[in-house]
């Protein structure tokens, strides 16, 4: 819901009560200011009408609800002594509306020659129920009113108001750590707004400076591991050139060489998976999935078959996506240089490339894999020295960096499958 | 022939120099930008060697003004940035080749030869051993005249190890040169054997005067007989 109907939502309850409590007050006030006003003028006719019977006398008789609007009659002495004035409200026949309608009548007693006669004088008044009923359209309209007008100054001024705030929310979601070096934002008379957009700039600059201090950070970690780790290599590369050696040393300067070529491929990968997930890699371009994954079977065959496991490819279609050709490699190396090592001799690997997905099945251990952790990181299997732990967890980040699936089932063989987004 | 090699860093200039100088070439070493513009201004080299992560500067910044003293020929950049648009860059800006560390002795050797046959053997990109002739453009390769059949592979084993003649080639070097950089997460490197084992029966009977030794737990070597 938006700020501005939300805000609404509240402005139309509260103003309803307001307005019903309101017209409750409004007519009893109402009600009691025409009672007033009412009685003052029976008292004046009272008065009146008196003044004219001590003139004339004939009054009286010809006094009657039918003529005039008021109407005497002569009482006992002992009645018109106890009497006293009242007012009260009364229904009578109307003949211009045909109904009954409501009249305020002043009942008093006089006296004329020791004669005691009562008058009862009227006048018209409100209904109540009238009064009730267009006080309440009256009010309906008034709510309609209000609230109509609110919605039109909230549309329109507020709207405008607003803009600034839209831009800069159009502003952020367009924002990308990577690419931009801040936020734009729009000038505004808005106080609120303008702290808004004050501390949205400073957020964007902060974070932008510390991405670049990351990736900054990942660089440099690279040139101070990769330096030290090339001395180590080149060192034992001229040092297994020495003819003096034994065999025996030789075997241990191998050993030392294969566990620093580990430490090379560790620190590669970590690298790799950083700057996948910092989005580092950029330059895309359409990746013929048949063809990448026919050549990297070209270079894996050897090897599978030095470990005697069968690579059978079965093309059901042609598979092209946008995409960096290098990551392309890694993410599907990465799976069949798995189906290599996590097999045994004599079994087999099935690449199947369908419209939309690839599917790479081995056969191996009879047990399934844990499908929750087998793609976290340095998640391995403790008998092979020679895995870094981190092959799966590229492949991970390859697959989200570009919205890829990646699915792993067991059906008595092991099979992950790489479902690319449906082309647009 | 005469390199100059940059580089910060004074024990992987010690390891390099060392095992150049086995190659027989004359290897200058400098640790900083300021004494490499002394150098490359005073001096013509066959090859430079260029870290472009310098105490002083950067080692792209060299490469331009080598490129105004029209001496960008022949650089190798070695750096620890394996970064797409810096290789870009600094192939733009003139270099021949882009060597990430850490890299292997063998790989080092390689490029420098290419680098230096490309620029003096004009236009004839072979490689003679013995009664063996290797042409790389054309993958061809001749003993006594005779052309020997080999596949892909072979020839890539072959070449690589010729070009590292007389030294120590580690297995997993060779691997990813023959196979592929995506190899190296392989397990063991057991199926460079087989290949190696065609191309040394091939080369025997054809007697060839070079063989391919296995140096034991670590790699192979060609030698000369």
């Amino acid at each position: 819901m938006k700020l501005i109907n939300y805000t609404l939502k509240y402005l139309s309850i509260a103003l309803l009560l307001v307005l019903s409590v309101w017209a409750v007050l409004f007519y009893f006030r109402m009600i009691s200011e025409i009672q007033n006003s009412l009685d003052d003028g029976l008292e004046n006719n009272k008065m009146l009408v008196i003044k004219r019977v001590n003139k004339d006398a004939g009054i009286i008789e010809r006094s009657g609800f039918s003529e005039h609007n008021y109407q005497i009659k002569e009482i006992s002495g002992k009645h018109g002594l106890s009497f006293r004035d009242n007012y009260r409200d009364t229904l009578m026949w109307t003949l211009n509306d045909e109904e009954m309608e409501p009249f305020r009548m002043l009942s008093t007693v006089f006296t004329i020659d020791d004669k005691y006669y009562e008058m009862k004088i009227v006048a018209s008044t409100v209904g109540e129920d009238d009064l009730v009923e267009s006080l309440l359209y009256g009010l309906i309209l008034l709510y309609v009113a209000i609230l109509s007008s609110v919605l039109l100054i909230n549309n329109l001024l507020i709207r405008k108001v607003w803009t600034s705030f839209y831009q800069l929310l159009r502003n952020l979601r367009a924002f990308r750590l990577d690419k931009d070096e801040g936020i734009k934002t729009t000038k505004t008379e808005v106080r609120e707004f303008r702290e808004l957009n004050d501390s949205l700039v400073v957020l964007a600059e902060h974070s932008v400076n510390t991405y670049r201090y990351q990736k900054q950070f990942i660089e440099n970690a690279s040139h101070e591991l990769q330096t030290p780790l090339a001395i180590s290599l080149n060192r034992l590369e001229l040092l297994a050139e020495d003819e003096t050696l034994t065999n025996h040393q030789l075997d241990a300067v191998g050993q030392v060489m294969s566990t620093l070529q580990r430490l090379i491929r560790l620190n590669k990968s970590l690298l790799l998976l950083s700057k996948i997930e910092n989005r580092q890699y950029g330059a895309v371009e359409v990746v013929s999935v048949v063809q990448l994954v026919k050549s990297l079977i070209n270079e894996y065959d050897d090897y599978a078959e030095a470990k005697g496991v069968e690579i059978e490819l079965i093309e059901e279609a042609e598979l092209n996506y946008a995409m960096n050709k290098d990551l392309a490699a890694i993410l599907i190396s990465n799976l069949l240089k798995n189906a290599v090592i996590h097999n045994y001799e004599g079994g087999n690997i099935i690449i199947t490339i369908k419209k939309y997905s690839l599917t790479i099945s081995n056969t191996g251990k009879t047990v399934p894999l844990n499908e929750e952790r087998i793609f976290n990181r340095f998640q391995k299997d403790s008998k092979n020295k020679n895995s870094t732990g981190l092959g799966l967890s590229i492949v991970k980040a390859i697959t989200n960096l570009y919205n890829y699936q990646l699915n792993y089932t067991y059906s008595g063989r092991h099979n992950f499958t790489i479902l690319f987004k449906k082309a647009f | 022939m005469k390199l100059l090699l940059v580089e910060d860093e004074v024990d992987l200039l010690e390891v390099i120099k060392e095992s150049l100088e086995k190659e027989f070439f004359v290897v200058e070493t400098v640790g900083n930008y300021a004494d490499a513009l002394q150098k490359l201004i005073s001096y013509e080299y066959d090859c430079i060697l260029l870290d472009i992560m310098l105490p002083d500067g950067n080692g792209l910044d060299l490469l331009a003004k080598l490129k105004q003293l029209k001496k960008s020929d022949n650089v190798i950049i070695i750096s620890a940035k394996d970064s797409v648009e810096d290789k870009i860059k600094g192939l733009e800006m003139g270099a021949d080749d882009y060597l990430v560390k850490p890299f292997h002795i063998a790989e080092l050797n390689a490029r420098i030869k290419s680098v230096l046959r490309r620029k003096f053997l004009d236009g004839k990109n072979t490689i003679e051993l013995a009664n063996t002739r290797i042409d790389m453009d054309f993958r061809q390769v001749w003993i006594a005249g005779v052309e020997l059949a080999l596949n892909r592979k072979e020839f890539d084993i072959l070449s690589y190890l010729a070009v590292n003649k007389n030294r120590l080639v580690n297995k997993i070097a060779l691997a990813e040169q023959v196979w592929g950089d995506n190899i190296d997460g392989a397990d063991d490197f057991e199926f460079i054997y087989s290949q190696i084992k065609n191309l040394r029966k091939k080369l025997k009977e054809n007697s060839a005067e070079i063989e391919v030794k296995a140096v034991y737990g670590i790699g192979y070597k060609l030698i000369i007989l």
